[in-house]
């Protein structure tokens, strides 16, 4: 097996298991920690492309994954900020108890 | 492959899967952060310094005590009494597993093509800071007017809401 594909397999594992963070936890919050580490597993591709991609002098992938990581970054702020504000809500982050739209 | 990316790869996915199976919340979040440590090795075991000490900055130092920080002011360390685990996690867990079989059955099946080991890219700040500043100059101000947007709104939303003034 080439490096690269090692690379991926681990990264798609990464992103299962955030995958099924995201799907199956009851708390807001680690909802959100699984989606993150979605995003990283994505970001652990694009590295890896462009390392063992044909013209890696180009920062074509590297450069993706830092705008990916800054807004990420941004993503994160902006869902922990809801999480506090629904917690203030609703006095609960529990994903099954929030069912109305509506306050 | 050498033993350091099997060392690397099993601290990730520990990492990755103590912060999803946990019961305690700030302890998944301590989990995470040895997830991000081991995908900022990973970044520096694939010549990439720039982006694997981003990593570590950005992801160890701001977003996982942003994490912790969320924990603690909603009380969410305390552990539920019917479990923490949705009521359709078998639902859950089948989709992330067929979504893994079909990445894994994806990278397996191009294995022939992907490109061989090359020689280490030599890519200095010099090279990345000329990147940001001349040729990818304009989304780095999208992403500075995203993040200057984002932190407006973080703080927005978050913010105490007067009584009965809504």
């Amino acid at each position: 097996m080439t490096p690269l594909a090692s690379y991926l397999i681990v990264a798609a594992l990464l992103f299962s298991i955030g995958l099924a963070g995201a799907l199956t936890r009851r708390n807001a919050i680690l909802v959100l920690i699984g989606i993150e580490l979605m995003l990283n597993a994505a970001n652990l591709n694009l590295i890896a492309f462009w390392r063992y991609g044909p013209h890696p002098e180009a920062l074509t992938g590297m450069m993706f994954a830092i705008f990916s990581i800054a807004v990420a970054a941004a993503e994160a702020a902006v869902g922990l900020g809801l999480v506090i504000s629904i917690h203030r809500h609703a006095h609960t982050t529990d994903l099954d108890a929030m069912n109305r739209m509506k306050g | 492959m050498s033993i350091a990316f099997y060392l690397i790869a099993a601290l990730t996915v520990a990492g990755g899967l103590a912060a999803v199976l946990l019961k305690n919340t700030v302890h998944c979040a301590l989990a995470l952060t040895v997830a991000f440590a081991g995908l900022a090795l990973f970044f520096l075991q694939l010549d990439a310094q720039f982006a694997g000490f981003a990593q570590i900055l950005v992801y160890i130092g701001a977003v996982a005590i942003l994490v912790v920080f969320a924990i603690l002011l909603t009380r969410g360390s305390e552990t539920p009494k019917d479990g923490v685990f949705s009521r359709n996690w078998l639902a859950g867990l089948v989709i992330a597993a067929g979504v893994f079989a079909v990445l894994g059955w994806a990278v397996l099946q191009s294995v022939s093509v992907l490109p061989h080991e090359t020689a280490a890219p030599t890519v200095t700040v010099l090279q990345i800071g000329n990147a940001l500043m001349r040729r990818y100059v304009l989304p780095l101000e999208i992403v500075a007017l995203l993040l200057t947007a984002a932190l407006i709104g973080a703080v927005i939303v978050a913010m105490h809401e007067k009584e009965g003034a809504r």
